[in-house]
This record gives C-alpha cells, sequence and structure tokens, in this order.
C-alpha cells in the first residue's frame, strides 16, 4: 500500500478539481443523512413528549377503570357493564396501605351559564386528593374538601380556558353559575396546563365534587374511573396488586374468575403510547434510510462517468508505475471522501434543521448521538460499497488501451 | 558493453474478433547501455508493440525477454507496474500529462507510486529535474499553460525523474513543429551524451538521423538493423536554424 496521507491527497485533489459535481454528487448523501436524522428525531421528540405528559397527569399515577364483563363466554365490549362505585373509592381510602391518594373520577358535560355569556364543556366530578394526584394548583380560590363530597355541595372550580371564556378578566370566586340548570358557586380556578398528549386543552373543564356530578348532575350510581396515587415508584406494581385485592372483595369475584375491572399503571400507560410512536420513528428512519441509499447509487453513476472520464489519466498513472490496486485505492477513497463529507455536512444540517423545528415550530425533535454515529458509519459504508464497482472497473484497465482512450 | 535490453524470438498476437493478428512475427533485439536507437517503419509494422512490450505496458504472446538482467517475460501485473516505476521512463507523442495539475505535480506522479522510497525528497527531485530541463519558470505552470515543447520536456522530467535504466519514446516529436522538434532532439542528444539508454520510435526519417542506430520494422519483423552514418547533432542544426533566420530578417 502507498501512504495512505498521499492517497487522500490525490482524492481531495480530484474532488476539489470538480467542485460543483462533487457539490452535487455529495448532496444525496447530505439529504440521506440529513433525512435519516432528522425523522429519527421528529419521532424521538414526540416519543418523549408524550412520555413527558404522561408523567405530567400525576405521579406514581394508577389508574382503574371498568372492565367489560363476560355472559357466558361473549365479551359484551369494554365499559358494557359499569361496575365501579363511589363504594369502591371508598374502601381503596379504608383499606389500601400502599396507596397515598385516591380519587372517583365521574364525566359529565354541558352548557354552562355565568351572567350573559354560556359555554359548552366537560364537567369533572371528583375527589379532593385529585389536586395531589394531578399537582394541579389554583390560581386563586380555594379547593373542595372532604365535607364537600360528602354533603354533594354544589360548588365548582374553573379550568382556565372556562374562566377566560365566560369571565375574561373578571374574578369569578363567589359567582353564581349554572350547569344544566343546576346552580354552583364558583370557589376557585385551576392554574392554566395546557394541551395533553393527544392535544386535547386540559383547561377546557370545570372540576366539581364527585358526589354532586354523579348524583345531581347524572343521576347515576356507577363512576367512570378510579385514579390513585401510589407511595413511591418502586411499591407501583404491589399497590396494583393490593387495589385489584380490594376491589375484588368489594366485587365478589370468586378464585378463578376474571376481574371485571382494568388496572394500568402509569408505565403501562407511557409503554402503550409510544409503542405507535416508536413503530412511526422506524417507519420514518426507514424512509429516510432509503434515500440514504438513492444518495450511494447517486455516487456510484458520478465514480463510472469519473474512471471513464477520466480513462486516460489512469493510463498516465499505470505507465508511471501505478498497479491495479494503487488505482482501486484512489477511486474507491475518493468515494469515501465523498459520501463521509456529504455525511458529516448532513449532519450539520440536521442540527440546523433541528434547531430551526425546535425554535420556530410545535414539532419538537431530540437528536440522538447513536442516530447521528450510524448513520454517519452508514454514510461511509454507502461510499464503500458503491465505489467498489467503479474503481474496480478503473483498477481493471489495461495500461495500453487507457493511453490511447480518447 | 552491457546489454540493457535483450529480446529473444518474440511474438504478440492479438485477437480481434475471429482473425488472428501477429502484430510481431519473431523479433530479436539486443540493445546495449548507452545506445540510441531508433525504430523506424510504417504504421503496423509492429513498432509501437514492440515499444509497448519493451515497455511493460504489454505482454509477449511468447520468446524471451530480459531486462537489465532480469527476465520480464512471466511476471505478474503488479511486478508490470513497479519495473515501469523503478527501471523505464516514457514520453508519449500526447505528452500525457495530467490535465489541471502542476509541472511539478506531474513530474512528482513516479514518485508517488515508487514504493521503495528510493529519493527521499520527491519533491526537490521533481524541482531538479525540471530545471535540467530548463523549466525553472514554469513548475507551477498546467499543461494548458505550456508551449508543445515545453510540455514534452515536463514529460521528459518526469520520465527521468525515477533514474530509469532506459528512457523509451513514442513518436516524441510527432505534434510538435519542426524547430521545436530539434530542440526536443537536442535534449535527446545531450541526455545520452550522459549515458542514459534511448529507444525512440518514430516514422520520420530526418529524426531517427539524431540517433546512432536505426532499426527499421516490416509485418512484425526487423527488416534492418543498421548504425547510423551521417548523424546529427540537433545544437548545430539549431546554431544553423538561427543563422537562416538572422539572415532572413
Amino acid at each position: 500500500m502507498l501512504q495512505l496521507t498521499n492517497l487522500f491527497k490525490a482524492a481531495f485533489r480530484s474532488i476539489l478539481k470538480n467542485r460543483m459535481r462533487s457539490l452535487l454528487t455529495s448532496l444525496g448523501i447530505i439529504i440521506g443523512v440529513s433525512a435519516v436524522i432528522v425523522m429519527v428525531g421528529v419521532g424521538a421528540g414526540s416519543q418523549k413528549q408524550i412520555a413527558d405528559q404522561i408523567n405530567s397527569l400525576g405521579t406514581n399515577m394508577i389508574l382503574i377503570m371498568p372492565s367489560w364483563s363476560r355472559m357466558g363466554g361473549v365479551s359484551r365490549g369494554a365499559g358494557s357493564f359499569n361496575r365501579l362505585k363511589m363504594s369502591d373509592t371508598e374502601a381503596i381510602r379504608e383499606q389500601a396501605t400502599l396507596v397515598r391518594y385516591v380519587s372517583s373520577i365521574v364525566f359529565s358535560g354541558g352548557q354552562v351559564i355565568a351572567g350573559g355569556k354560556n359555554w359548552n364543556t366537560s364537567i369533572h366530578g371528583v375527589d379532593p386528593d385529585y389536586r395531589q394526584i394531578r399537582s394541579w394548583d389554583l390560581t386563586s380560590g380555594i379547593f373542595f374538601t372532604e365535607r364537600d363530597v360528602r354533603t354533594r355541595k354544589k360548588v365548582a372550580i374553573l379550568g382556565a380556558t372556562v374562566q377566560k371564556e365566560l369571565y375574561g378578566d373578571t374574578d369569578p370566586i363567589g359567582d353564581r353559575i349554572r350547569i344544566r340548570n343546576t346552580p354552583f358557586t364558583v370557589i376557585g380556578v385551576l392554574k392554566e396546563k395546557g394541551q395533553d398528549a393527544r392535544g386535547q386543552d386540559q383547561d377546557d373543564v370545570i372540576l366539581a365534587p364527585s358526589t354532586t356530578v354523579l348524583y345531581r348532575l347524572k343521576g347515576d350510581n356507577f363512576i367512570n374511573m378510579i385514579q390513585a396515587s401510589a407511595v413511591s415508584l418502586d411499591k407501583i406494581d404491589l399497590a396494583q396488586n393490593e387495589l385489584a385485592g380490594i376491589l375484588r372483595v368489594e366485587h365478589a369475584i370468586d378464585y378463578g374468575q376474571e376481574d371485571d375491572f382494568m388496572i394500568r399503571n402509569q408505565a403501562e400507560i407511557t409503554e402503550m403510547a409510544s409503542e405507535t410512536s416508536r413503530i412511526m420513528t422506524l417507519l420514518l428512519g426507514a424512509v429516510a434510510a432509503v434515500s440514504l441509499v438513492v444518495g450511494g447509487i447517486g455516487i456510484m453513476n458520478i465514480m463510472l462517468v469519473s474512471v471513464t472520464e477520466r480513462t486516460r489519466e489512469i493510463g498516465i498513472r499505470m505507465s508511471v508505475g501505478a498497479r491495479g490496486s494503487d488505482i482501486l485505492s484512489q477511486f474507491l477513497l475518493e468515494a469515501v471522501v465523498l459520501s463521509l463529507t456529504g455525511g458529516i455536512a448532513g449532519i450539520l444540517l440536521s442540527a440546523a434543521i433541528a434547531f430551526g423545528l425546535n425554535q420556530w415550530s410545535t414539532v419538537y425533535t431530540v437528536i440522538r448521538p447513536t442516530i447521528v454515529i450510524l448513520s454517519f458509519t452508514f454514510s461511509g459504508a454507502v461510499g464503500v460499497f458503491f465505489g467498489f464497482y467503479p474503481a474496480r472497473k478503473a483498477a481493471r484497465l489495461n495500461p495500453i488501451d487507457a493511453l490511447r482512450y480518447e | 558493453m552491457k546489454p540493457v535490453i535483450e529480446i529473444h524470438n518474440i511474438t504478440k498476437t492479438y485477437h480481434v474478433g475471429e482473425i488472428d493478428v501477429h502484430a510481431l512475427n519473431g523479433v530479436d533485439l539486443t540493445v546495449g547501455a548507452g545506445e540510441f536507437v531508433a525504430v523506424m517503419g510504417a504504421s503496423g509494422s509492429g513498432k509501437s508493440t514492440l515499444m509497448n512490450l519493451i515497455g511493460c505496458l504489454d505482454e509477449p504472446t511468447s520468446g524471451e525477454y530480459d531486462l537489465d538482467g532480469v527476465r520480464v517475460s512471466s511476471l505478474s501485473r503488479d511486478a508490470y507496474a513497479d519495473i515501469r516505476n523503478q527501471k523505464i521512463g516514457f514520453v508519449f507523442q500526447g505528452f500525457n500529462l495530467l490535465p489541471r495539475t502542476s509541472a511539478l505535480e506531474n513530474v512528482e506522479l513516479p514518485l508517488f507510486y515508487d514504493r521503495q522510497k528510493r529519493i527521499s525528497d520527491p519533491r526537490k527531485a521533481a524541482q531538479e529535474a525540471l530545471e535540467r530541463m530548463g523549466l525553472d519558470d514554469r513548475m507551477d505552470h498546467e499543461p494548458n499553460q505550456l508551449s508543445g515543447g515545453q510540455q514534452q520536456r515536463v514529460a521528459l522530467a518526469r520520465a527521468l525523474v525515477n533514474q530509469p535504466s532506459i528512457l523509451l519514446a513514442d513518436e516524441p516529436t510527432g505534434n510538435l513543429d519542426s524547430r521545436t522538434s530539434v530542440d526536443v532532439m537536442s535534449v535527446f542528444q545531450e541526455l545520452n551524451d550522459q549515458g542514459m539508454t534511448i529507444l525512440l520510435v518514430t516514422h520520420e526519417k530526418d529524426i531517427s538521423h539524431y540517433t546512432r542506430r536505426i532499426v527499421e520494422m516490416k509485418d512484425g519483423r526487423i527488416l534492418n538493423d543498421t548504425p547510423v552514418r551521417s548523424r546529427l547533432i540537433a545544437r548545430e542544426v539549431l546554431e544553423s536554424l538561427k543563422g537562416v533566420e538572422e539572415c532572413c530578417n
């Protein structure tokens, strides 16, 4: 082998002699590499966003939802037999040792009238613990108490969006509003939380005592969900088992029979939510990788043209003593240098795009070092793979034919 | 006189489709050190084929070829490349310089491929070779910035930079006007006077008269092999040309 520095010099020299062509050749690699990095970055970003937002739902959260019931092997679908009751929440509150907070959740909704304005929003019936579970602070007023829940008091806490729509800048505390023709007194306003993982406005909500919503607004007996918070993250699985045991007793489920409720903890929910975006990331990355391969074919194309165009040069080099392997390494190195410089430029471009996206758009990207290294290595491999055929073609030329080539 | 080239009964057959073309039909040739030989003949006589074989650009179909006492007629492709690098200097009709590359870099090229690193400072060696050719002030010029004569001098510098055993020139004056041709021939004669073995292929009779020995070829065989009797001295011809110019201007 010749000195590598000399070969590099020769490769760079020939690349610099055809600046425009080299740039256009590298462009395929530049676009390919930056596409891979940005696409995977966007996927990873949305994954992280989803995880963050689920974490913002509460700490060490456990969700209990009614499950479908089976009638002789025939599933009747989720929630077809709603079996969660206020008494379940009470039982958990009294018996559970690994749960710090627990709250019934009752979903309702409807038209809300305050003074001359009205607004359609969702009404969530919750317990005082809900505030801790969601770690949701108030901007003004107070949260309702255990006593308010027991007495089914008609008090309401407005979400930031509802407050804005109904009151604008004025203070709503102490004001009377009508929710589906039932009068409520406003006792607090919630801090703004923004959008959730699905892009819904979390502030477009009114919180009221769970009993009030269940019995006075809905006239129902079953609650939609129970949210609880485990004492710590590492106890979350034990807490989940404990809750299941309490509910099975409450619901008088025999040994061997299926639960009529579903328990999910935060980690599982995060997992499920990020699964889709992980598949999405994979898909985006694969499509971008195809463009990288196309870029490699571009390199092969140009190198083949280059070999033909420089046949005479190859002949001259051979006539002064270049071996076939020298010619091979020169052309191969040229292809690799082209693809690697393209790779570096692609990394810089992707960094700029990621910065731009994070700065000026709602798309959030996370650039992972592994994917940068991987795509850079891949671009080098593309150079070797697609550079080899033209390089070998050059190396196999007959010196006399190459010298006579016009 | 130590022989540099010893060729015995060499043949070369090309296959063009179904037809065999016998470019060389049993050639014997011995060239001693310090000789200056012109190989002459019409096109198709086999002189270029002979030249390519001697230059290790091509392999013979049969026969023996010793260069500098080494049997080269049965070596590998890589070994051929190394012989071209170490023992042979080429000068071509079309100069064959790398385009868009400075004269200095062109001359450095053979040293770039020298695996034995016989010359420790390639740049300096290339500069000296160019200086010998009187191109001190043209080192950074690219081929398209040089005249034909200057380009051929760069090619000569490149051929000599690796200190070859023999200088092979294929129609070196073919692309030059007559005055520049004489000029280039004076360089060849000078080199030969310093002891360089030179083999020159040409079809111009007057050019062959600057050499010391003429080998005439026809149909792949050597027809005549005669020493030059009335040898032309390029420097004297140049003087007389100058005289003609002075009288007529």
